[in-house]
């Protein structure tokens, strides 16, 4: 379809080179028309136009390459500059380690728990519910991912942190302390406020985005994969194993690494609820969290001033480069993807 | 009664004296009714789990009812059906309670911001703003008149921006190798994390005015970049969708190409990215910490956009909360009610992005 258009308006670029004015040429009148009827209006509002368009993709270009100057220039001071002015000297990986640990041990956990709940349920939708239903829950889904994350923050402190620090946490305490995550050489917290609930919130946030992309690539499974499976006896599970999971797996596996990249720079749901601790933290139900990237800038911005500043813009630049990182990787991954069934 | 063949489980190929007994194809199947008396039983043990505990806690009725249901389900299956066929009904619970699940944090969220919001869903709340309020009483009008200017603005720059930059890559750029690094720098834009867009905001502005720049302008720059790649995706694949016959048949009346586009394409798929617009506003609506980095916090309203600091709601949210003022429910209240306005804001964009796109969806496509 795009092809036979770009084709086309070559074509129309040579016509006016030559300057073939009769309607005779054989390869479409076109051509002629716009030359004989639009030569003055045509020309220059096509120059406006392909010029407003090709500015804007530029302007693209443009502000990708400001946003990365931008922050290296403003970022860069933190190594340069009078180090006495920051509260506490210490060098940036110092005290930028645990942060990055925080993130991705976080969006870690949220990947960990979201992934298998959004891959069952984009299942659900594609190949388990009504026909007729499939849509709306669909739509519910969707209304889950349009909630803004500010609300999602208070619901988490308000709601979730209480329920789980009286509930779940005192018992992963008792019977899973053998494990590191929920060691009990600590007190567990009793106010919730810990790296578990936050990537339990952090889930929730981005289960929409692994739904949607897995459900699409569920629904593309060939008909005639899901039927001959069928057709061999296999009951709807085997089917779905057989056919519509190798399908789809590149797909879940890309839905996965975006809604990472989303976890990584969520920034109000953890700045509003984490308490956090400088440090390194395995243990995820107690007081001492390692804090994320983004919700140390949300949470030291408003106060910060001078070299503090840039130091907090230079953790920002790092926070950009890993989540670029992993949306490459799942973009890279969806492009090669859908072959698992292919071969 | 329990089966011993392996394949093919639902048609009956037991001897035929078993048959006999059975005349229906559904025997010694959980087919229907039976899947719904396990759901009943584990209903049933759910509410036993009252007992115990003496109160009523419906999170815990709900998962122990879908755990004893997917236990249920294969233990019967396996009893009553073969393992095979178990096996399946047990992926079948196991699917359809991750959905149940996830309704759960949904139920919980809109009716928390609900129940929690109508504290201070009071008139007093949208007309008055924080200026001089101590304790008690305030509003969010400020917060409201800032969301409104910052999203504004923000549509004002995102939509043109995005729709030209779509325009480029579905109608000139083709297959350029040009396009192929704006499609691929879009992707990258859609990566941004919200709080890095802020940081770039407050650096450009940095340059411009000095350290310790807050306005709604910077703000809406912030977003700008948040919002430009969701409508340049909207509208690009809603071009792409338009018949190439639609612009063959304009160009053969003579139309020239950017009359084609605005009177051909552009309505065509009006609907489309008109939904994929308001979709996008709905989502930066709801941001935060782009607009706490640049936006700042401010107690009084705040017309100009160029100048000084401006609050919206979710930082307002955010602020109350976070930082809540004496007496501390007082605030609290007001951080659930500017809430419970922003989820309402953003279900009515939403709501209309469902209308507007049923509304103007063109005669004559599928």
């Amino acid at each position: 379809m795009l092809f036979s258009f770009n084709t086309f308006s070559e074509s129309e670029h040579v016509m006016t080179d030559t300057d073939t004015g009769s309607a005779s040429a054989q390869q479409s009148s076109a051509e002629a028309d716009d030359q004989l009827f639009s030569k003055d209006t045509g020309k220059l509002g096509d120059r406006v136009f392909r010029g407003l368009s090709f500015g804007a993709a530029g302007l693209i270009l443009v502000t990708l390459a400001a946003v990365a100057i931008f922050l290296f220039k403003e970022g860069l001071p933190t190594f340069t500059g009078d180090q006495d002015e920051l509260d506490n000297a210490e060098s940036f990986l110092s005290y930028v380690g645990p942060l990055i640990f925080g993130t991705v041990y976080i969006s870690a956990l949220a990947l960990l728990i979201a992934t298998p709940v959004a891959v069952a349920v984009a299942l659900y939708i594609s190949h388990y519910s009504p026909r007729k239903l499939s849509h709306t829950l669909g739509y519910f889904i969707d209304i889950l991912a349009a909630i803004p994350s500010v609300v999602y923050g208070i619901w988490g402190i308000g709601v979730l942190a209480p329920i789980l620090s009286g509930s779940l946490y005192p018992w992963l305490d008792d019977y899973a302390s053998f494990l590191p995550f929920f060691g009990s050489d600590i007190n567990v917290s009793t106010s919730g406020r810990t790296m578990l609930t936050v990537a339990i919130v952090l889930a929730v946030m981005i289960l929409p985005i692994i739904t949607a992309i897995s459900r699409e690539v569920f629904l593309q499974t060939p008909r005639l994969h899901e039927e001959a499976s069928l057709a061999l006896g296999a009951t709807r599970w085997e089917m779905v194993r057989q056919a519509v999971i190798p399908y789809g797996r590149s797909g879940v596996i890309s839905g996965a690494m975006l809604g990472l990249g989303r976890a990584l720079g969520e920034t109000m749901a953890v700045a509003i609820i984490l308490s956090p601790a400088d440090g390194y933290f395995w243990n995820i139900i107690t007081n001492s969290n390692s804090n994320t990237i983004a919700a140390n800038i949300a949470l030291q911005f408003p106060e910060s001033s001078g070299l503090e500043v840039n130091r907090l813009i230079a953790t920002g630049l790092v926070l950009f480069m890993i989540t670029f990182v992993v949306n490459a990787i799942a973009r890279k991954i969806a492009n090669t993807g859908f072959s698992g069934a292919d071969g | 009664m329990s089966r011993t063949t392996e394949y093919l489980p639902s048609l009956d190929t037991g001897s035929d004296d078993h048959r006999q007994d059975h005349d229906k194809i559904t025997s010694g199947s959980l087919a229907g009714r039976g899947m719904l008396g396990v759901f009943g039983v584990a209903v049933v043990v759910g509410a036993l789990t009252w007992l115990p505990f003496g109160s009523v806690n419906w999170a815990r009725w709900i998962v122990v009812t879908l755990i004893s249901y997917i236990v249920g389900t294969y233990a019967v299956a396996r009893i009553v059906e073969s393992p095979r066929q178990a096996t399946d009904r047990l992926a079948t619970a196991v699917v359809s309670s991750a959905f149940a699940l996830v309704l759960l944090p949904l139920i919980s969220v809109i009716w928390t911001v609900i129940d929690k919001g109508s504290n201070r869903f009071d008139w007093q709340f949208y007309s008055e703003t924080m200026r001089g309020v101590v304790g008690e009483g305030g509003g969010a009008y400020h917060a409201i008149i800032g969301t409104l200017i910052i999203t504004g603005l923000t549509a004002l720059f995102a939509v043109p921006f995005g729709l030209f930059t779509a325009i480029y890559l579905v109608e000139y750029g083709g297959n350029s190798r040009f396009a192929k690094a704006v499609t691929g720098l879009v992707d990258v834009m859609t990566g941004i994390p919200s709080i890095v867009a802020g940081l770039f905001a407050y650096a450009l502005f940095v340059l411009i005015d000095g350290p310790g720049h807050r306005s709604g302008l910077a703000g809406a720059i912030a977003l700008t970049l948040l919002m430009t790649p969701v409508v340049v995706r909207a509208s690009e694949e809603m071009l792409r969708l338009v018949p190439n016959e639609l612009r063959e048949a304009s160009y053969a009346l003579g139309v020239p190409k950017w009359k084609t586009i605005v009177k051909v394409v552009l309505p065509t798929a009006i609907a489309g990215i008109l939904t994929g617009i308001v979709l996008a506003i709905a989502r930066v609506i709801g941001e935060t910490a782009p607009l706490l980095v640049t936006a700042g916090l401010a107690q009084g309203t705040n017309w100009n956009p160029l100048d000084g600091r401006m609050t919206t709601l979710p930082v307002y949210t955010y602020q109350a909360y976070k930082f809540p003022t004496l007496p501390p429910q007082a605030s609290i209240d007001r951080a659930w009610a500017a809430a419970l306005t922003l989820v309402i804001i953003v279900a009515v964009l939403f709501t209309a992005a469902r209308l507007l796109s049923s509304i103007l969806k063109p005669q004559g496509l599928k």
